[in-house]
């Protein structure tokens, strides 16, 4: 995987592939046969990224984004996390919660939308409880499954050595359990960031980037919608790459647990 | 009890742990029955009053949470328009299905997911066998559709609606091009990940380029192509309601709810959030657990 001609090969096929999509796509925008404003070229939609960044709207409906995801997510590790491990722990809680959880999961978090506007109104409000859905089946369903998935002999052995539930808790239940919480964290992230932008979309509210697509829209204006696209894609891209991948290393594979993780 | 907690769950959709907990189940059954295989009628009273509490208990929660929500409802601590009592919306339920609204909208709505995800399945796995054959066709086609992958479906649908006009061809061109990322991304891997001892083997028997597809890569990747089919209709079914919300179509789950709000018909909106909810239940338990049935387990891919 990291060997540096596999790296470079990598690179190369990269920067191939494109390159080959900006040149067709330049040429189609360029032959013509769809009006401008539908297709705009790559310089304009550069032009349009750049000026968004330098006087700071495109930045600040970033900002407003990466608020309302993150509180959303921060919710929703908050209720399901703890849920998710008492779930694993206790039989009566997960015959509790199991069956409402197989209920509610099918039932895509953009079809709240119009209820919650109802209940809430437009703005903030609106979009974090629709994140909040969105996110809090992955970390939930994960947490409980990561907790089930420990080896009971580890239990075992960490109580005949005389650990209470505290120790065990903390010495052998969360460093187990650990692979399975960074991948729900990672999952209802991106499920945070689709349900993000589709409930910006729906409950406008003047700032974000859902809206500012949504917005360019009425008034043709295709170069600032693919701009947002591409701070959209930038930013997802560089969360799963950077925030998970660091933390996947700092702990899990430190801990030796990855291959568990895996399997 | 350990039967009773057996029955409920296997009912969990995608746990990355589904496999190991149904071996679990099965060999606490296998444990117990040789327990009482002596006893063939208490045995069998065992079942049978062993099934009723997994049925009290799978029922019990919806019961707790149905309770809660009817006396916050009557206490009239919301206004009853926002937040209406489970009668309301049954009658808003019996009322829609019986004038054949609901059935429109819900028929609608499945027959769009069925025509975009169609596409994604046949343009996805078509690539990502390509992708996995040749290598041409991975160094052009990974980098786009890795870099495309992550990026929400909905943001596109704007940009759809002023390329293709509102209505269902942007919505159906939506979600296939949604639910194709997944597909295509799984094929791929699980082309790859054919054996190469078995690729060699089946040269070696002679089997030429066609039967080598048929009985040895198609088999052989079809466990990774389901988990992509799968991950794909998922995913095109969590962006179609939100994109019939946007792209005005005339028919459709999403828009009825969407449209419901402008009549503040909250009892119409929770109907059309639990028709959402069992078409997205029925998906996943009846469509796919058929298919892998037919297929991958026949074959002895996955037990």
């Amino acid at each position: 995987m990291s060997t540096p001609a596999e790296r470079i090969r990598s690179l190369r096929r990269l920067a191939t592939s494109l390159l080959l999509a900006a040149l067709l796509y330049e040429g189609l925008a360029r032959s013509g046969a769809f009006a401008s404003a539908l297709l705009p070229t790559l310089a304009t939609v550069a032009r349009a990224l750049i000026d968004g960044v330098l006087d700071g709207t495109l930045l600040a409906h970033a900002v407003a984004t990466l608020y309302r995801v993150l509180t959303g997510l921060a919710l929703a590790v908050g209720i399901g996390l703890p849920l998710g491990i008492l779930m694993g722990r206790y039989r009566p809680v997960e015959g509790f919660f199991l069956p409402l959880a197989s209920a509610l999961m099918p039932i895509p978090s953009l079809a709240w939308v119009p209820l919650f506007i109802l209940w809430f109104g437009l703005g903030n409000a609106t979009a974090i409880g629709i994140v909040c859905y969105a996110a809090i089946f992955p970390m939930l369903i994960n947490a409980w499954s990561g907790v089930r998935a420990i080896n009971p002999l580890w239990l075992r052995v960490g109580s005949a050595m005389g650990a209470g539930e505290r120790t065990l808790f903390w010495k052998v239940i969360v460093p187990g359990a650990f692979p399975f919480l960074v991948a729900g964290l990672r999952q209802a992230f991106l499920r945070a960031w689709i349900a993000v932008v589709g409930a910006e979309m729906l409950a406008a509210s003047d700032w974000g980037l859902g809206w500012v697509i949504f917005d360019a829209k009425e008034f043709l204006k295709a170069d600032v919608m693919l701009a947002a696209l591409a701070v959209i894609g930038f930013i997802g891209f560089a969360f799963e790459r950077l925030v998970f991948g660091a933390l996947e290393r700092v702990t899990v594979e430190r801990w030796g647990m990855v291959r568990a993780g895996k399997g | 009890m350990v039967a009773l907690y057996g029955m409920v769950r296997p009912r969990v959709p995608g746990g990355p742990t589904g496999g190991a907990c149904r071996f679990a189940v099965g060999k606490c059954d296998g444990i117990k029955s040789v327990g009482s295989a002596t006893a063939e009628p208490f045995k069998a009273r065992r079942w049978s009053t062993a099934r009723v509490p997994a049925f009290a208990a799978t029922a019990l929660p919806f019961i707790v949470v149905g309770a809660l929500w009817e006396i916050v409802a009557h206490l009239e601590i919301f206004p009853t328009r926002l937040f209406p009592p489970l009668e309301a919306m049954a009658s808003a339920l019996l009322r829609l299905t019986l004038s054949g609204v609901l059935p429109h909208h819900a028929a609608d709505t499945v027959l769009r997911l069925a025509s975009g995800f169609a596409l994604a399945a046949v343009i996805g796995v078509i690539t990502g066998i390509a992708m996995g054959r040749w290598r041409l066709a991975e160094d052009l086609v990974l980098p786009l559709v890795s870099m495309g992958a992550p990026i929400p479906g909905v943001a596109y649908a704007p940009l759809f609606l002023l390329w293709f006009g509102l209505g269902n061809v942007s919505t159906i061109l939506l979600v296939g091009f949604v639910s194709a990322f997944p597909i295509i991304l799984n094929t791929w891997t699980g082309v790859k990940a054919v054996k190469d001892v078995w690729v060699r083997a089946a040269l070696a028997m002679g089997a030429d380029d066609r039967r080598m597809f048929h009985k040895v890569i198609l088999p052989g990747a079809l466990p990774h192509i389901l988990t992509g089919l799968r991950l794909g209709l998922a995913q095109a079914w969590r962006i179609l309601i939100g994109v019939e919300m946007l792209a005005a179509v005339p028919w459709g789950l999403g828009w009825m709810i969407f449209g419901a709000r402008e009549f503040l018909n909250t009892d119409v909106m929770l109907a059309g959030v639990l028709v959402i909810g069992v078409i997205g239940l029925g998906l996943e338990k009846l469509v796919f657990k058929r298919l892998e049935d037919f297929t991958v387990v026949r074959w002895g891919m996955m037990t």
